[in-house]
């Protein structure tokens, strides 16, 4: 088989991501920073048998991709911000309803309108907590073009497994990079697919969980006649009031991600072992800050990186024990700290938390987190 | 399959709106304590208008053989 | 015919306020269902929410209970992964028109292969009696105390002009010719609406003094007109009429059928 080397931007490997996922469903509605995603699949999909449809807005986009997914079709949409803000309550009913879809959101800079093709990170929070109610939901954020092409497959095996919406977040930057990229073959990726009832159509009760707290997943139109709300339903899929049943399924619904945390977890150490300072950061301002800490360590500053890659679960754990190792966590992020809140929050005090927020519309530039390092001495 | 009419009225589900009785063309409901009756079933010709218009699946009519026939409305 | 093989008993009774036209007209799509032939694992209904939205709950379908306004979004999604799923979506005249207006009329524009059944009762019932865009001027609701000023939607003109394949009005009163209308709606491919008039005797004929909803449902004997002979009347004779029957029934291009075309012309390549 012949490398798969390109040049590629990370739009354009969302799509092949979400291809070679087995993605066979997309639907949008353009919106910058994130068109080329829609655009590179409007040609792709037919190819190769699957469909695209831009739809009249962002909330039909989300619900046709639900729809979708319920026909036993994976399926993707992308957007950015305001159409973010949009698709928010069908997000909800994914999340309720536990049907597999995947979002992605190429950030640019809010409020509103805002700051169409200039890069941000501040829908993090938007990302966790953007629908209304309890819900669970994944989050992943990339800082490459080969690693959203790696993310978006994850996104898809992650939200067949534990039927839950995954939000691919990236940003203006890694949305619109060019870089190299060597694509793995197809076979040697591994592709998760939703787990199916076992049992006689009679039987099959929609929303009943085993030990593993996920539901096998009928797929419409294949013998398993069963009802889907958004209502608050009983195992049955069936709208229930009785506080007991409302106890059962929201808790098991708000739980299920933590049985999986570590396998969803994913994060990046970098000189950490020995470090004394602390850098904690994400997807462009990854790229930043390592070459900051890069210049930091050349003069002798013990610095250390964790790049997260899964914001939503946030992995609270390793951020304790980083910050009982060194003196300071410094949050580089293009926002007014969101991430550093979270970070504060999980070292509980061990560590000083150093924020550098810019929401200008201006990258974070390796100087700005090295004045920051160097603050910290 | 009789050669009369005959009608099953779910007490359970009737809501007692007395559609049926508004409609039949031929008298055969009254309502009884809110729930609808079958007053004279040898009245009823099986038009099935009861059926279709009771709006809480509550009525079902059994029609005779040869009349088993929807009329238009 | 029998009902009840389509019907989810346990249900039982259902929500519907005594005298709601909703069951007539849920009893018309099983007929249409029936006769058509299909089978309950092939039909997909989908809703939004609203009374008319509870239907799903009630049928032996695979039956999906979406968001306020977007069963139509969902409906396309899944018969675009599914074009051998017969897809149904049920809805109220707010939902449809008010929230969902937009869907409506880009669904119509594609002309994807769905059937809309609206049930018009001139008011938001489940939220209490709100006024919506079918609301007749002058009419009473909760949040129009002073009446209705606002114009309402000409749905079968709207979705006509959207490019809906086909479109049809009927009364519920009009039972048996509301089945028909359904079943010829469930076998056009294309978009096809059944706007049905379903009367609310609690939210919108309580305040409007219209009377108990027998007497709403008998009533609409004496509103409605049949479309061949409306064509013979003026619009000041047709002011306050209901005009049922076949509003256009016509051959257009289906979207899934287009774009199945689409993928067999992209893997050519």
């Amino acid at each position: 088989m012949k490398p798969r080397t390109y040049m590629m931007q990370g739009n354009v490997a969302v799509a092949e991501g979400a291809i070679d996922a087995g993605c066979r469903f997309f639907a949008g509605y353009p919106i910058t920073p994130s068109s080329e995603i829609g655009e590179t699949l409007s040609k792709r999909l037919p190819e190769i048998g699957g469909k695209f449809i831009q739809m009249e807005d962002e909330i039909s986009a989300m619900g046709a991709v639900i729809g979708a997914s319920l026909g036993g079709v994976k399926s993707l949409t992308a957007t950015s911000g305001p159409g973010f803000s949009l698709k928010q309550e069908n997000i909800g009913y994914a999340s309720i309803t536990e049907v597999p879809v995947v979002i992605v959101n190429v950030m640019r800079g809010g409020p509103s309108t805002g700051l169409p093709t200039l890069p941000s990170q501040s829908d993090v929070m938007q990302a966790r907590w953007g629908t209304h109610g309890d819900h669970p939901i994944i989050v992943l954020t990339p800082a490459t073009v080969r690693e959203t092409y790696d993310m978006t497959i994850q996104a898809f095996n992650m939200s067949e497994k534990y039927r839950v919406p995954v939000i691919l977040l990236m940003d203006e930057i890694i949305g619109h990079v060019y870089e190299k990229v060597t694509l793995p073959n197809i076979d040697e990726l591994t592709i998760i697919n939703r787990k199916k009832p076992t049992c006689s159509a009679q039987e099959y009760l929609p929303y009943i969980a085993d030990e593993t707290l996920i539901p096998p997943m009928a797929n419409f139109g294949e013998g398993y006649r069963y009802h889907v709300t958004g209502l608050v339903h009983d195992e049955t899929g069936f709208p229930t009031n009785k506080t007991d049943q409302i106890e059962v399924m929201l808790n098991r619904l708000n739980s299920k991600l933590d049985k999986y945390s570590d396998e969803i977890i994913q994060y990046e150490d970098t000189f950490t072992e020995d470090a004394k300072i602390g850098i904690v950061t994400y997807g462009s301002s990854a790229r930043s800050s390592k070459n900051a800490m890069r210049k930091a360590r050349e003069q002798g500053i013990p610095v250390g990186m964790i790049r997260i890659q899964t914001l939503w679960p946030f992995p609270t754990e390793r951020i304790y024990e980083f910050g009982r190792q060194v003196s300071h966590i410094i949050v580089p992020e293009l926002n007014l700290g969101q991430i550093a809140h979270e970070v504060e929050h999980a070292v509980k005090g061990a560590a000083e938390v150093v924020p550098v927020n810019k929401i200008n519309g201006d990258p974070i530039h390796p100087e700005e987190v090295l004045l920051k390092i160097k603050e910290c001495i | 399959m009789s050669e009369k009419a005959s009608i099953e009225i779910n007490e359970k589900w009737c809501k007692g709106c007395e559609i049926c009785v508004d409609v039949c063309p031929r008298d055969v409901f009254e309502m009884r304590n809110f729930v609808a009756k079958v007053k004279d079933i040898d009245k009823c010709t099986g038009c099935m208008l009861c059926e279709q218009l009771c709006p809480d699946f509550a009525i079902i009519v059994h029609a005779p053989e040869k009349k088993k026939k929807s009329v238009s409305v | 015919m029998d009902y009840l093989q389509y019907l989810r008993l346990d249900k039982f009774p259902h929500i519907w306020c005594a005298g709601c036209g909703d069951g007539i007209a849920l009893k018309a799509i099983l007929r249409a269902v029936h006769n058509i032939g299909w089978e309950k694992d092939n039909i997909a209904m989908v809703s939004g929410i609203g009374c008319s939205s509870r239907t799903p709950g009630y049928v032996d379908f695979n039956t999906l209970h979406t968001t306020h306004g977007r069963a139509i979004p969902f409906a396309t999604g899944l018969k675009m992964a599914r074009p051998e799923m017969n897809v149904i979506v049920v809805s109220g005249d707010g939902d449809a028109t008010a929230i969902g207006g937009n869907h409506l009329i880009h669904a119509a524009r594609r002309n994807i292969d769905l059937t809309v059944l609206i049930y018009n009762n001139h008011i938001y019932g489940m939220t209490g009696g709100q006024v919506s865009p079918e609301t007749p001027m002058g009419d009473f609701a909760t949040t129009a105390p002073y009446g209705a000023m606002e114009n309402n939607f000409d749905i079968s003109g709207l979705t006509i002009a959207a490019g809906a394949s086909f479109v049809a009005r009927c009364t519920v009163y009009h039972a048996n010719l509301l089945g028909k209308l359904i079943e010829k709606a469930l076998s056009k491919k294309g978009f096809s609406l059944v706007e049905v008039m379903s009367p609310c005797p609690t939210a919108y004929g309580k305040i409007n003094k219209k009377g108990t909803g027998n007497e709403m449902i008998l009533n609409q004997k004496q509103l409605a007109v049949r479309v061949e002979r409306a064509k013979t009347m003026s619009p000041e004779e047709l002011k306050n009429k209901i005009i049922i029957g076949t509003i256009i029934d016509r051959e257009l291009p289906e979207y899934v059928n287009t774009y199945e075309k689409i993928i067999s012309q992209a893997q050519r390549r």
